[in-house]
């Protein structure tokens, strides 16, 4: 099993690779069953998915909610544009800290390999200017930036 | 510009990223980086002029000779990032496999 790589990367779209051990069935049920998702998908240590609404058609719309220990929560919202089990799921989504960053773009393709998947996972910002964006937000680095923020506005006297 | 922005905007033209390219095998100088390009020597100095003020290469003197080469860590802010963003995300597949692994899911329908 080899872990999540960067095989590809441009100036605003990554791509990555990840195998697992399981049939492509498995891991796109695995992406859009909320009762699932709540089991992996709980982010950086320290945080658990507070809330995990999943709507996994065409057009359908997910929302996912994190909260750490000390209440600072933040939400990845999306939308499915293409869904095809096993074989590969588009949709855009956005994290909110509570600022929206610009829509990424990610597809997703599972592919048999052995008696495993081979996940290639796709991102694509609108432009570099949304990389740059993104970047700035990004995730936790982003987060740690907000929340220092916050504690410099909530320890003012 | 902070550095990230300066970075992906050198990084947003096809003629800067070919001449990185290059110059990740070696140092070279302007003429040897323009050898390949079918612009003129100029328009390459240009080029490298972005690369260095956005801290991608560096050119050091030698005798009549400006040479560039990568900077080290050129690429370190975006570097940084990713290797955030990948570990949080191996994180939440490495917690994937050990959810299939405890209770492998038969696929339904």
């Amino acid at each position: 099993m080899s872990k999540l790589k960067i095989v590809e990367r441009g100036d605003h779209h990554i791509v990555f690779t990840r195998q697992f051990r399981a049939l492509p069935e498995v891991i796109y049920d695995a992406h859009t069953q909320p009762d699932i998702i709540q089991r992996w998908m709980r982010g950086p240590d320290g945080w658990q998915m507070l809330e995990c609404q999943c709507d996994a058609r065409p057009g359908g719309r997910f929302r996912y909610v994190w909260q750490n220990a000390e209440g600072q929560s933040f939400s990845i919202t999306g939308e499915f544009l293409e869904m095809d089990r096993p074989n590969r799921i588009l949709h855009v989504e956005r994290m909110h800290m509570p600022n929206p960053t610009p829509d990424n773009r990610i597809e997703t393709a599972f592919v048999a390999d052995g008696s495993g998947t081979l996940m290639t996972l796709r991102m694509s910002l609108p432009d570099a200017a949304a990389m740059t964006a993104m970047l700035e937000t990004g995730m936790e680095e982003g987060m740690e930036h907000s929340f220092g923020q916050l504690d410099e506005v909530t320890s003012i006297d | 510009m902070n550095q990230i922005d300066q970075n992906l905007a050198a990084l947003a033209d096809p003629t800067r990223r070919a001449i990185l390219a290059r110059l990740a095998t070696s140092e070279a100088t302007v003429a040897e980086i323009a050898a390949p390009f079918s612009i003129s020597q100029p328009a390459v100095s240009q080029h490298l002029k972005v690369l260095e003020s956005a801290g991608l290469i560096q050119r050091r003197i030698d005798g009549q000779r400006r040479p560039c080469r990568l900077a080290p860590n050129a690429f370190g802010p975006i570097q940084e990032w990713l290797d955030t963003i990948t570990s949080t995300m191996e994180r939440n597949y490495s917690r994937l496999d050990q959810v299939l692994a405890s209770n492998p899911e038969e696929p339904t329908q």
